[in-house]
C-alpha cells in the first residue's frame, strides 16, 4: 500500500511538471496550441517598373526572386545583371558605382560591399503600407 | 584434378546440358515460363525500389547534402502539391538511359563504400564543382531530358507566364536553348565559380559536336519545309 502510493506521488508529479512545461511552450507560442493562427495576407508580385519615390532610391526588383541563390558561393543575380551577361540577357546592367570598391577603385567583378543585393533592392508588391507616413522627398 | 573425376563445376555443366530423361518438354517450358515471369517482375521490383526518393536518401551523402538542400524548392513544396523526387531529374524515364544510368550509379556504391570519396560536408563542398559539372553535361547533351518529362516547351502558354518568364521562353525557343542554360542550381547550391564551369561544359561539348547543329527555330524552319515539300 505504501508503495502504491509512492509510485503515485511520483507519476503525479511527473505529469504535473509536464503540464507545467506545456503550458510554458504554449507562452512562447503566443496562443494556445488548438487555437488557429491567422496567416497573414500574402501580396503577390508587381510586375512593371515602380517608379522612385527620392532619388537616391534603390530600384525596385519587377520580378520575384526568392528562388535565387544569393550567398557566399554564388550569386543569381548577376547571372543576368552583370555587365558580362546584361546585353545577351535583356537586362539592366550594375550602376556602375557597383563595381567600385570603398577605396573607389574600378574593379571588372562586382566590388564585395555590393555583392548582397537584397540589402538595399527588394521586390516591389502592390501592397498596403506597413505603417503610415507622411515621407516627402526633399525636391 | 584427374581426367577420370571431373570437378564440381565440370560435372554441373555437363548435367546442365544434358538432356533431361525424366520431366517433359512442356512441364519444363511452362517452369521455364513462370520462372521467367518471377525473375522479370524481380528485376524491375529491384529496379523500382532502387528508385525512389526514400532509398536516395538511405546514405547519409544524399540525405545530409543534396536532400537538405533540395527542401523548400520549387520542386518539393510548391502551389500546387506536385513533387518532382530525386529519380524525376535524376534518372531518364526511357528503358535504355535507365539502365545505363543504373550501371553508372554502381560506381557511386563504390565511392560510398570503399574511397568515400563525399562522406563529410566539406568533401562534398570540394566536389560540387566537378559534380555539378557533370549533371549539366549529361542534361545540355540530352537537352535537358529529364525536365522535359514535365516542362515542354509545346506544353507552354507563354502569355501565362511572368511577362520576363514568357519573353525569355521565346528567346531560348528561338536560339534553341536547352532549360539547363539558364536553370542550374534550381535544387541544389551553386558552388563558386559555377558560370565559368557551365560555359567550359557547354563549350566542350560543342567542341565534340555533341550538340544539336541546328538551333531551334532554324529546325523548325527546315521541318515545315520538309513537310511542305512531302505536302505539297
Amino acid at each position: 500500500m505504501k508503495k502504491i502510493f509512492f509510485t503515485s506521488a511520483i507519476a503525479a508529479s511527473v505529469l504535473f511538471s509536464s503540464i507545467a512545461v506545456a503550458q510554458s511552450v504554449e507562452t512562447l507560442r503566443g496562443a494556445g496550441v488548438a487555437e488557429p493562427v491567422a496567416v497573414e495576407d500574402v501580396f503577390q508580385q508587381d510586375e512593371g517598373r515602380f517608379t522612385r519615390n527620392y532619388r537616391q532610391q534603390p530600384p525596385l526588383i519587377p520580378h520575384s526572386v526568392d528562388q535565387y541563390q544569393v550567398d557566399l558561393k554564388a550569386n543569381r543575380c548577376l547571372s543576368c545583371h552583370d555587365w558580362t551577361n546584361a546585353g545577351e540577357r535583356n537586362a539592366p546592367t550594375l550602376s556602375m558605382t557597383h563595381y567600385q570598391d570603398r577605396e573607389g577603385n574600378q574593379l571588372d567583378t562586382v566590388a564585395g560591399t555590393r555583392w548582397f543585393c537584397n540589402q538595399c533592392h527588394v521586390p516591389q508588391a502592390d501592397a498596403p503600407a506597413l505603417v503610415e507616413n507622411t515621407f516627402e522627398p526633399s525636391n | 584434378m584427374s581426367e577420370s573425376k571431373p570437378g564440381y563445376i565440370r560435372r554441373f555443366w555437363r548435367f546442365f546440358w544434358s538432356p533431361s530423361g525424366v520431366i517433359s518438354l512442356g512441364f519444363l517450358m511452362i517452369i521455364g515460363f513462370v520462372v521467367g515471369i518471377m525473375f522479370w517482375g524481380g528485376f524491375h521490383w529491384a529496379l523500382e525500389a532502387t528508385n525512389n526518393e526514400e532509398f536516395c536518401i538511405s546514405c547519409h551523402e544524399m540525405e545530409e547534402n543534396v536532400y537538405a538542400e533540395y527542401e523548400g524548392t520549387v520542386h518539393q513544396l510548391n502551389g500546387s502539391g506536385v513533387r518532382a523526387t530525386c529519380p524525376d531529374c535524376h534518372v531518364p524515364k526511357d528503358w535504355w538511359p535507365k539502365i545505363i544510368r543504373k550501371i553508372q550509379a554502381s560506381r557511386e556504391l563504390y565511392g560510398h563504400f570503399i574511397t568515400g570519396v563525399i562522406d563529410t560536408p566539406e568533401k562534398f563542398e570540394d566536389n560540387r564543382l566537378y559534380m555539378a559539372g557533370r549533371v549539366w553535361t549529361a542534361m545540355k547533351r540530352t537537352d535537358s531530358r529529364e525536365c522535359r518529362n514535365c516542362h515542354e516547351f509545346d506544353y507552354m502558354d507563354f502569355t501565362q507566364q511572368q511577362t520576363r518568364a514568357g519573353d525569355n521562353h521565346q528567346i531560348a525557343l528561338d536560339e534553341g536553348k536547352t532549360c539547363i542554360d539558364c536553370h542550374q542550381g534550381i535544387a541544389h547550391k551553386l558552388p563558386e565559380g559555377w558560370q565559368e564551369r557551365y560555359e567550359e561544359v557547354v563549350d566542350k561539348l560543342a567542341a565534340s559536336g555533341e550538340l544539336p547543329s541546328m538551333p531551334g527555330r532554324e529546325r523548325q524552319a527546315a521541318e515545315l519545309e520538309g513537310y511542305l515539300a512531302v505536302n505539297n
